[in-house]
């Protein structure tokens, strides 16, 4: 079966997010950008069902900006086989990517689509839920281990209590959680490798989506900033500090 | 105006996160409606009538609810949500699940885990793991809202009396099935209403060692959590996890133990009142959020902090 895997390019994992003077967002001028690290373990996935046999073939789609393209490079770096760009400068709202993505998902006709959970930067967690309503397909979201079988797939879930299983008639969208693997590094051969590997470019005009967003971002602030404390001594002071001074024990 | 709030629940019990929606849905304003939607979920919807501030129970009961699965609850919430200006719930795994799906077959945004309502149409919300608050207006007819019940005060459980009507079930898109659970059994408090909070973080070197933990929690009424790295390594299930991606937790106390304080771990636990930190590495970040640090090895402290804690007279 075929799987389409989206993308994300994102601030750094390891950057601490900037925000801008002018109170219009962050800034990420001059900031490390890297692939969405749930999406990583989006691609592994795909990647760890094409090695066991069940997938053929894995085709990884980024929105946005031109240099997305490293993003989709990276994933073909890891093992996807070819990469889909939608070219566009704007910002794009979960509800707008899903909307590309479905008609991406008509031209293509994956069985699955392999999201990752929530994107690091605008933290939504909305995409994949988002496309599986659109496509009317199911859904198994939070995801830490996919069992695909007989044109079912079972989907193991990290949910408030514990873990669900769930039962999900195919096509079916996936998103990942921490737990579901640990995303490879690509070696410098399969980097090399990648360059070769085609790139296909649209953009959402060509698609016929419409991408106006429906949310207005009035301001982005620092959130209130919490004083470093005192440092105690030993464990008796720190009791009585929590005792007669925070009176919370 | 009117609000509708999905009401969170097992079917037997309400779960409190709810009150603290009800409180968020009469700031957007207008008459506050409840969903609950289960199987055999009339005691839930008995508990939801008597919340302070709800003007009506819908109830919605029929077995393909009964696991709150995304596709029939989704489908159920976009045929009641066009009589309502919002729809609100809370934004847990179940919340993150069904309210995007809700959202797409209304062709609406949604609006994730709000922590302050502005406006009946604008919210602030945490960005970038919490290290920056975008405030948002929305342009749509209905707004799809999960919440963040952190930072919501809770509605007082009792004191209402709300009318109760069953709404008619939607047909079960028949998509998914559910197959099973493996859930976390404990005693303690469940670990985003707990008043206290120990958390353990790589330092903890093995799931064995949660023991200390678990002797401090039980003589303060605490719930135990975990730093991404404690769970990764397989010292404890998912379900402690405490940080940007796992459970959000602002207790009266909450005590790090061998986490050093990634932006992820802090976005998870920094609204806390009184943050402890116990940490052998004087540089470790989480050095800089706490009101009370203690430099030191942790496997003499945590032991000591038992044995103060349990000589403590009790107040």
């Amino acid at each position: 079966m075929k799987v389409l895997v989206p993308v994300k390019r994102v601030i750094d994992y390891n950057v601490k997010a900037r925000v801008k003077p002018d109170q219009s967002g962050v800034d990420l001028n001059n900031v490390k950008m890297s692939m969405n690290p749930f999406d990583e373990i989006a691609v592994e996935e795909a990647i760890r069902l094409k090695e066991a046999g069940t997938v053929t073939e894995i085709v990884a789609v980024s929105i946005g900006v031109q240099q997305c393209q490293e993003t989709i490079r990276n994933a073909l770096a890891m093992g996807a086989d070819r990469g889909i760009l939608v070219k566009t400068d704007q910002p794009t709202e979960p509800l707008a990517v899903a909307k590309i993505l479905k008609v991406l998902v008509e031209q293509e006709s994956p069985e699955m689509v392999i999201l990752g959970k929530q994107a690091i930067d605008d933290d939504c967690n909305q995409t994949g839920q988002m496309l599986a309503a659109l496509l009317g397909w199911p859904q198994g979201t939070f995801a830490s281990e996919v069992k695909p079988a007989d044109g079912k797939v079972q989907v193991t879930r990290e949910i408030d209590g514990g873990l669900q299983t769930v039962e999900l008639a195919m096509p079916a969208i996936v998103t990942t959680d921490l737990r579901l693997n640990e995303p490879r590094y690509a070696s410098l051969p399969n980097i090399m490798k990648a360059k070769k590997k085609p790139i296909d470019e649209k953009t959402p005009e060509e698609l016929g989506v419409d991408i106006a967003p429906r949310l207005t971002t009035l301001k982005v602030v620092e959130p209130a900033k919490r004083e470093a404390g005192v440092k105690v001594e030993s464990v008796a002071e720190l009791v009585d500090k929590l005792r007669n001074e925070a009176g919370v024990i | 105006m009117a609000v509708l709030v999905i009401a969170e629940h097992d079917n037997a019990e309400l779960n409190s996160a709810t009150l603290a929606v009800v409180t968020a849905a009469g700031q957007v304003g207008g008459d506050v409606d409840v969903l609950v939607a289960g199987q055999g979920c009339g005691a839930v919807a008995e508990q939801a009538a008597k919340v302070a501030g709800v003007a009506k129970v819908r109830v919605a009961d029929a077995a393909h609810y009964a696991n709150r699965l995304a596709e029939p609850m989704a489908a159920l919430i976009a045929s009641l949500a066009p009589n309502y200006d919002a729809v609100l719930a809370v934004a847990n795994t179940n919340g993150k699940n069904f309210m995007p799906r809700a959202a797409a077959l209304l062709d609406v945004s949604q609006i994730s885990d709000i922590v302050a309502v502005e406006a009946a149409d604008t919210f602030v919300r945490p960005i970038y793991a919490g290290n920056a608050m975008a405030t948002v207006q929305s342009t749509d007819k209905v707004k799809i809202i999960t919440v963040r019940t952190t930072t919501f005060a809770k509605a007082e459980a009792e004191g209402g009396s709300a009318a109760t009507e069953p709404v008619d079930a939607v047909d079960d898109p028949g998509l998914s099935s559910f197959v099973g659970e493996e859930l976390s059994k404990s005693e303690r408090p469940e670990l985003t209403a707990a008043r206290v909070v120990i958390s353990g973080g790589r330092g903890m070197q093995n799931g064995e060692n949660f023991e200390m933990l678990n002797k401090v929690a039980d003589l303060l009424g605490a719930a135990v959590g975990a730093s991404r790295a404690a769970v990764d390594a397989g010292y404890v299930p998912n379900d402690y996890q405490v940080g940007q991606t796992g459970k959000v937790v602002a207790p009266e106390l909450y005590i790090a133990v061998g986490i050093s304080g990634a932006i992820q771990h802090l976005a998870g636990m920094k609204d806390s009142k009184v943050i402890v930190a116990i940490n052998k590495d004087e540089e470790a970040p989480i050095f800089q959020v706490a009101d009370y640090g203690l430099v030191a090895d942790l496997f003499k402290a945590v032991p000591e902090l038992e044995e103060a804690l349990a000589k403590l007279p009790k107040n």
